[in-house]
């Protein structure tokens, strides 16, 4: 278990339960009262910290090493049957992306989501969970495909940004992005989309315009990382916990801004504590928003999710000519 | 068409009417130093005769550009930002507000207009650089928004000229969101079979990139203009080694696929409403 800073005391209660076990083994002393209590100041001490996190907090919690990525969702999500499918069709398969069909209780769901890894090999395969043009155009052929057959389409966001790369640039890293808004606006299936982890910018947008968009508690979504605003506004990497409050990039802040349409509850300290049990909360989450969907005509469908994106946006009218109606 | 006419938003002086003022009476090309008289600069489109250096310019020049005999119905000028996190970074984004509207004469970082280009009709949105560096803000995206349902009902081929370093971050996820906001609103305009002409200028980059300029029916560049998703300096960071000659440059951009042609601003309006022909016969 790796524990954040600001779990500290958290990690010391659990060592402490270990050091009492291992006495208590020695010494065959009964001290299970002392352990219950201990577990208790755990599960306390937890709360007390996860009801008043701030904003970089959750930040660094939706970057948590121990925290479920993409595909752990969707194996559990669709009981084994996901069936990973690959590549654009174009220039190649980009692994920061990935996406296939499954089965959630008999019905065919298009899953499709940044995947980040869990080893310093893993995480260079996946790229870190920056895709190139190719991740987002993989993404536009599999929704091409479910719009064709009717399937609905999940996607699952958790990336630092779309990959600022050389070849990125070359293979029109914009153009990607900018074709998935476009396509993803009009498509005619319902499109249900959760942040997981993190949602830098761009890079989460490109498979992020759905009809319902939610995000897991712990979780970000912005225009860009509060360290790349700090280094940018402030000329300096030191106001990164400052950035992260003034960016208003928590579910609670997307929400109350109306950029989200709903927040999921994560377990208490966090979707790595109880990984199984965050994979059946997003799962029932995906069953409740899929079924209001698909009560819905298609054009009625796609109508709302235009006009649900172009009511966003905060301005002012001056010097107005008074109306003539 | 006599409804057509310079209808001055608020506070608005033209970067044009600057551009007359006595300390431009010669220009310095930044590229090759060559020197002219301004006005003779401002006829040649403010580009360099000599080395074909094409000058940022601002939405009034483009419009008195590309519209005839300079003139224009300008739509929605009265926008201006919210300040919906009421932000604060090193300075009061509300304050910014104020004086980004008086050092630049607008009223935000885009302005959208109705003209005709010989004879041909033709909405315009046009970024302004100097307004916090074009950034894409609220304002932006609903500008972009309203001038769409105004060519719908009217009618009217589209056309964005960009000219940004992207999202406004002082409007954060706001504008994030425009980003989805005014591609949605494009499907709507591709629904009605009207043309959208994205014409690329320097800089273009970040989220306009990676939204409606890069949605074009055709998307022009102009010669030389930066346009790119990432900037290099990141891009450059993120490979850790000097970029190639030519990066990220219009003509780069052409080379690998993604704008259909190049055109010299002493040609745009020619091409234009060559291109608006093709699209209306
Ligand atoms: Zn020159």
């Amino acid at each position: 278990m790796t524990f954040l800073d600001f779990e500290k005391p958290i990690a010391e209660l659990l060592e402490q339960i270990e050091k009492a076990k291992q006495i208590a083994e020695k010494s065959k002393i009964d001290i299970s009262a002392t352990i219950r209590e201990l577990h208790q100041k755990v599960q306390d001490t937890r709360k007390d910290i996860y009801s008043k996190l701030t904003p970089w907090q959750r930040v660094q919690l939706s970057r948590h090493p121990d925290r479920p990525y993409t595909l752990s969702y969707i194996h559990s999500i669709t009981d084994g049957t996901f069936l990973e499918m690959f590549g654009d069709r174009t220039v190649k398969d980009d692994k920061a992306i990935v996406g296939g069909f499954g089965s959630v209780d008999g019905k065919t769901v298009m899953f499709i989501g940044q995947q980040k890894g869990n080893t310093t090999k893993q995480r260079q395969y996946r790229n870190f969970g920056m895709a190139n043009p190719e991740g987002y155009r993989k993404a536009l052929r599999l929704m091409k495909m479910a719009e064709k057959f009717g399937k609905p389409v999940v996607t699952l966001i958790d990336t630092p940004g779309a990959y600022p790369g050389l070849e990125a640039e070359e293979r029109g890293q914009g153009e990607a992005i900018a074709r998935n808004l476009f396509e993803m606006a009009k498509l005619r299936v319902p499109v249900i989309c959760i942040i997981i982890g993190e949602g830098a910018s761009g890079g989460a947008l490109g498979i992020g315009i759905g009809d319902r968009v939610l995000m897991l508690e712990n979780t970000w979504y912005s225009v860009i990382s509060p360290e790349s605003c700090s280094s940018i506004l402030w000329r300096s990497w030191d106001y990164k916990e400052r950035a992260a409050e003034v960016l208003k990039l928590t579910a609670d802040d997307m929400l109350a801004n109306k950029l989200i349409d709903g927040i999921i509850k994560e377990p208490i300290g966090g979707a790595q504590t109880e990984p199984e049990e965050m994979y059946k909360t997003v799962k029932e989450e995906i069953q409740k928003y899929l079924s209001q969907l698909f009560a819905l005509d298609t054009d009625e469908l796609v109508r709302q999710r235009i006009e649900k994106f172009c009511a966003m946006g905060a301005y002012a009218e001056i010097d107005s000519v008074p109306a003539v109606d | 068409m006599s409804w057509f006419q310079r209808i001055k938003g608020g506070i608005t002086t033209s970067t044009k009417e600057k551009k007359e003022t006595p300390e431009g009476l010669w220009h310095k090309c930044p590229s090759c130093k060559n020197i002219v008289l301004a006005k003779d600069h401002a006829v040649n489109c403010y580009v360099c005769e000599k080395c074909n250096y094409h000058d940022r310019i601002g939405s009034e020049d483009y419009y008195s550009i590309i519209f005839d005999e300079g003139k224009y119905l300008e739509l929605f000028p009265n926008l201006i930002s919210g300040d919906p996190l009421n932000f604060v970074d090193t300075k009061k984004y509300a304050d910014r507000i104020v004086e980004s509207r008086k050092k630049s004469g607008l009223n935000d970082a885009i302005r959208s207009a109705h003209g005709e280009v010989l004879g041909e009709d033709l909405v315009i949105c046009c970024m302004d650089f100097t307004y916090i560096g074009g950034s894409m803000g609220s304002v932006v995206g609903e500008k972009i928004a309203k001038s769409i349902d105004y060519c719908i009902e009217k009618k009217v081929p589209f056309m964005i000229i960009s000219k940004s370093g992207g999202a406004r971050m002082m409007e954060a996820a706001f504008s994030l969101m425009q980003m989805a906001k005014t591609s949605a609103k494009l499907t709507l305009l591709a629904d009605a079979k009207l043309p959208f002409i994205s014409l690329l200028t320097d800089p273009t980059t970040g989220g306009v990139t990676a939204s409606y300029a890069m949605l074009g029916d055709l998307n022009i560049g102009e010669p030389g203009a930066l346009i790119g998703f990432a900037g290099p300096r990141v891009v450059k960071e993120t490979i850790g080694k000097d970029l190639p000659k030519g990066f990220q440059t219009a003509e780069f951009v052409l080379e690998h696929g993604f704008l259909d042609f190049i055109v010299n601003r002493r040609e745009l309006k020619v091409k234009l409403a060559q291109v608006l022909g093709f699209f209306r016969n």
